[in-house]
């Protein structure tokens, strides 16, 4: 089968790896190969999360530089930063609620707009996804599933081999008993989001 | 029941890395295994620890590696598979056991696991364990992937049992924090308990029995390297008379390349997973048959070396090229891409990398570095340093923990870092050869490891500085595993011992030792103080938790500060301070509440007094 890419970004704690869990059980749910990495020394303390996705029959755990089929931010200043693994024919779904590094408050940077930042990402790649998806996640019941609706997201831009009820399943085993509703109700906002946001 | 645990051959699982060695132990039978916690392995300890709690496998975590290879080498020479886990630099600890250890071998199978870190995600050197296996004489296993990680792992404790000599099992962060999805094995049960035979003239290292050992492990050798010769794990796939040879993760990306290129109709790769010896009669079979060959190996040129030489003695003068500016770096690690670039360079075919756009018009996108959490009591315990210390021309030598991490502006409390337990030793020296006033840091695991040794160094020889000791009461940098002073009554666990640091530094003859609070600012400062003016060895302890890890406990219930507009807006908080629980709106100081943990440090070193509780709202 085709070989898939997929490279989330995120800033420690954004539960970008409970999304990895999910996306590689509904994985093997469907049948499909699937091999992860993913780099979290020391992301309790403010650091950025990668996690890189291979689906299909490749070995390789990690993605080069301009290879990713689809780049999930769930940060937009990170959705920047990891433009290198994208090409003219990537698509990139960022959420758009900013988390301001540590390093801006004390005056060692600037965050940059995010308007500009759409508009980056928009010029270089194929296709950009752009919602606030901490606002969704909000909506749904609980902030923390903003993981979640990113999910939902990126199900919908049907690049990976996953079909929805498959993920729905992953997330009803895979996530935290009390918060299987919300995660649910937030994978299918970002699902919808998705839709609307392209 | 853990999931490791579970009894069905064939089922499929999704684990990380580090949870299929941990399956593949338990298949093996592991009984008793012991670590010093370090990042890329971690969670191999963390599982086998929870095990441990619901079987009769021992486990334990160590004071440091030298102490871990120590027990499970004593469990291992009784009779019972052992397993020992560490970081690579962790070996560097252990190489004294290690070393004599080859020589006297084992009963119980033993498993040294290695983690090494190419890249240096969280690792302060890169350096490649394959040396170590050369170094020692002993066999050597690696890995590739996820799947194989577990299935090699019984196969590393039969290994073991067979030459009756430990094995070094290599992995690379790569491989410990991938997951895929892997087919369970049959279960072994497990022998927990041994017998020492004794045997004094194959056990006690004196000069005239060494000088039989040592004997002994290079027969051993020999054989080990027969073994190499025809085991599962060193392979050739393909055909062709293009040869690459690899090892670990870059057998993934050769793979990968080689398909991706289209030359897998003449190109054969030779993947190599028993390490060392390596199986020189098959490398020269291989070589035989190839017009020119690629070694693929990320960190040092290994292989490389052994294989040109192998070639020579074999008269053959082939084309045999790895590490070199135009090919493979000695620096970092692989990516399939730059794999793919090599291979095609050196077989002269055609590929295209990926164009990545053009990003020279992105605007400066502010760092993101790891920072001490919001209300981390190391912070607190710099700032009181530095104000005790105003003044004065100071040096910080410091040592491996989360409070490496106050090297970072506005702290800057980190001047010359090298090693585990380090601090202390190098404080010493930095005393006697520089003006500077010195005032080191130390965390309580690292103090357990080798801090102590270095401490009793500077009193014995009269050294002059003052070690501030950053008792936190956990692990915290590598994900808060216990260490010899914490109170494990706090886990719920029983049957452990604790020793209390100040206790062991007034034993060691420090004459000034304060125990200080640091979220009490002025008294800290105070303390400090005195500290640095006596002449000698003073040692200040600074207890309070970390704040991850009494969260963690239930025992924080944090409580959120906020910025009132009495803020006259000079920032001393911000500028000194640092918490990252600040931000600025409108340019002004603001207080994240869902990350203010209440340490009130903040508050206290606020000039205006400005920085108030939020009123809890009834809701
Ligand atoms: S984990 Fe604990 S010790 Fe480490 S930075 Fe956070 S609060 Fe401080
Ligand atoms: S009280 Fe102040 S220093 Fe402490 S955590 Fe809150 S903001 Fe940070």
């Amino acid at each position: 089968m085709d070989t898939k890419r997929l490279i989330i970004v995120a800033v420690g704690g954004q539960g970008n790896l409970l999304a990895s869990k999910v996306i590689g059980e509904a994985a093997l749910l469907s049948g499909v190969p699937v091999r992860m990495s993913e780099i979290h020394g020391m992301a309790q303390r403010g650091g950025v999360v990668e996690s890189a996705i291979v689906f299909g029959d490749a070995k390789s755990t990690i993605i080069s530089d301009g290879e990713a089929d689809l780049l999930v931010g769930f940060e937009p200043a990170e959705a920047l930063r990891a433009l290198n693994k994208c090409n003219a024919a990537t698509t990139v779904i960022t959420n758009l609620s900013p988390l301001s590094p540590f390093t801006v408050a004390i005056g060692k940077g600037v965050y940059p707009r995010l308007s500009r930042i759409q508009e980056l990402i928009r010029a270089k790649t194929e296709k950009l996804i752009a919602f606030d998806a901490t606002a969704l996640a909000r909506e749904a019941g609980n902030v923390m599933a903003v993981n979640m609706v990113l999910l939902g997201a990126m199900t919908r831009t049907g690049i990976l081999p996953l079909a929805a009820d498959k993920v729905k399943e992953a997330i009803r085993t895979r996530t935290k008993k009390a918060f299987v509703e919300v995660n649910l109700k937030a994978f299918e906002m970002g699902f919808e989001a998705a839709e609307k946001g392209e | 029941m853990h999931k490791l645990l579970t009894d069905q051959p064939g089922q499929q699982m999704l684990l990380l890395g580090n949870e299929a060695i941990t399956r593949g132990a338990v298949e093996a039978g592991v009984a008793f295994a012991s670590t010093y916690p370090g990042t890329p392995s971690s969670e191999i300890s963390l599982n086998l620890f929870q095990i441990s709690r619901e079987t009769d496998l021992y486990f334990e975590y160590s004071t440091n590696e030298k102490v871990a290879l120590e027990v499970a080498a004593a469990a291992a020479v009784s009779g019972v598979r052992s397993m020992c886990m560490m970081k690579h630099v962790g070996v560097n600890v252990a190489a004294d056991v290690l070393m004599t250890l080859a020589y006297i071998g084992v009963k119980g199978g033993l498993v040294i696991l290695t983690a090494d870190d190419p890249y240096m995600f969280s690792s302060q050197n890169e350096q490649d364990n394959r040396y170590y296996a050369k170094l020692s004489g002993l066999p050597m296993l690696e890995p590739s992937s996820v799947e194989e990680a577990r299935s090699m792992m019984p196969y590393a404790f039969d290994l073991s049992e067979k030459l009756g000599e430990p094995v070094l099992f290599r992995t690379t962060t790569r491989v410990n924090h991938s997951t895929a999805a892997v087919t369970l094995g049959e279960m072994r049960p497990r022998q927990p308990r041994g017998d020492f035979v004794k045997d004094p003239f194959n056990f006690v290292c004196v000069p005239a029995v060494s000088r039989k050992l040592h004997v002994r492990l290079l027969e051993n050798m020999e054989k080990a390297e027969k073994i190499a010769g025809t085991s599962e794990y060193n392979f050739t796939e393909g055909a062709g008379n293009q040869g690459i040879i690899c090892n670990g993760v870059s057998y993934n990306y050769v793979s990968d390349a080689v398909t991706e290129l289209g030359i897998a109709d003449n190109t054969k790769i030779l993947r190599i997973g028993f390490s060392h010896p390596l199986p020189q009669a098959l490398i020269k079979d291989f070589l035989g048959g190839c017009e020119k060959v690629l070694v693929v190996e990320e960190g040092e040129p290994y292989m490389e070396e052994a294989v040109k030489a192998f070639a020579q003695e074999a008269g053959l003068t082939l084309p045999i090229r790895g590490k070199s500016a135009d090919l493979f770096s000695r620096l970092y690690e692989f990516d399939p891409a730059t794999v793919k670039k090599n291979i095609a360079a050196f077989f002269d075919v055609p590929y295209t990398p990926p164009v990545i756009p053009d990003l020279s018009d992105l605007p400066e996108i502010p760092q993101r570095p790891p920072t001490l959490c919001a209300g981390c009591s190391h912070r607190a315990t710099f700032y009181a340093v530095k104000k005790a210390a105003e003044g004065m021309d100071v040096m910080h030598p410091s040592d491996i923990g989360c409070y490496t991490l106050g090297f970072l502006p506005p702290l800057s409390m980190a001047d010359f870092v090298v090693c585990m337990g380090a601090s202390a030793g190098t404080s010493g020296g930095f005393s006697k050869v520089t003006d500077k006033k010195v005032i080191s840091f130390i965390g309580d695991s690292t103090f357990f490891h080798s801090g102590i040794s270095g401490l009793i160094n500077a009193v014995f020889n009269n050294h002059k500085f003052t070690l501030v000791i950053l008792d936190n009461g956990t692990t915290a940098m590598t994900g808060h595993q216990p260490n010899p002073g914490v109170d494990m009554t706090k886990l719920n666990m029983d049957g452990f011992g604790r020793i209390s640091i100040e206790a062991v530094v007034r034993a060691i003859g420090v004459r000034h030792v304060s125990v200080i609070r640091p979220y009490k600012v002025q008294k800290s400062i105070a303390a400090i103080k005195e500290a640095l003016d006596y002449d000698g060895v003073s040692v200040v302890i600074s207890q309070e938790p970390c704040s991850l890890y009494a969260k963690s406990l239930k025992e924080l219930k944090p409580r959120a500060f906020y910025v009132t507009d009495r803020c006259k807006n000079h920032r001393t908080c911000l500028d000194e301070l640092g918490c990252p629980a600040f931000y600025l709106k409108d340019d002004r100081v603001c207080i994240d509440p869902d990350l203010c943990i209440g340490c009130t440090v903040c508050v206290q070193i606020c000039p205006e007094n400005a920085i108030r509780p939020v009123k809890k709202t009834e809701g």
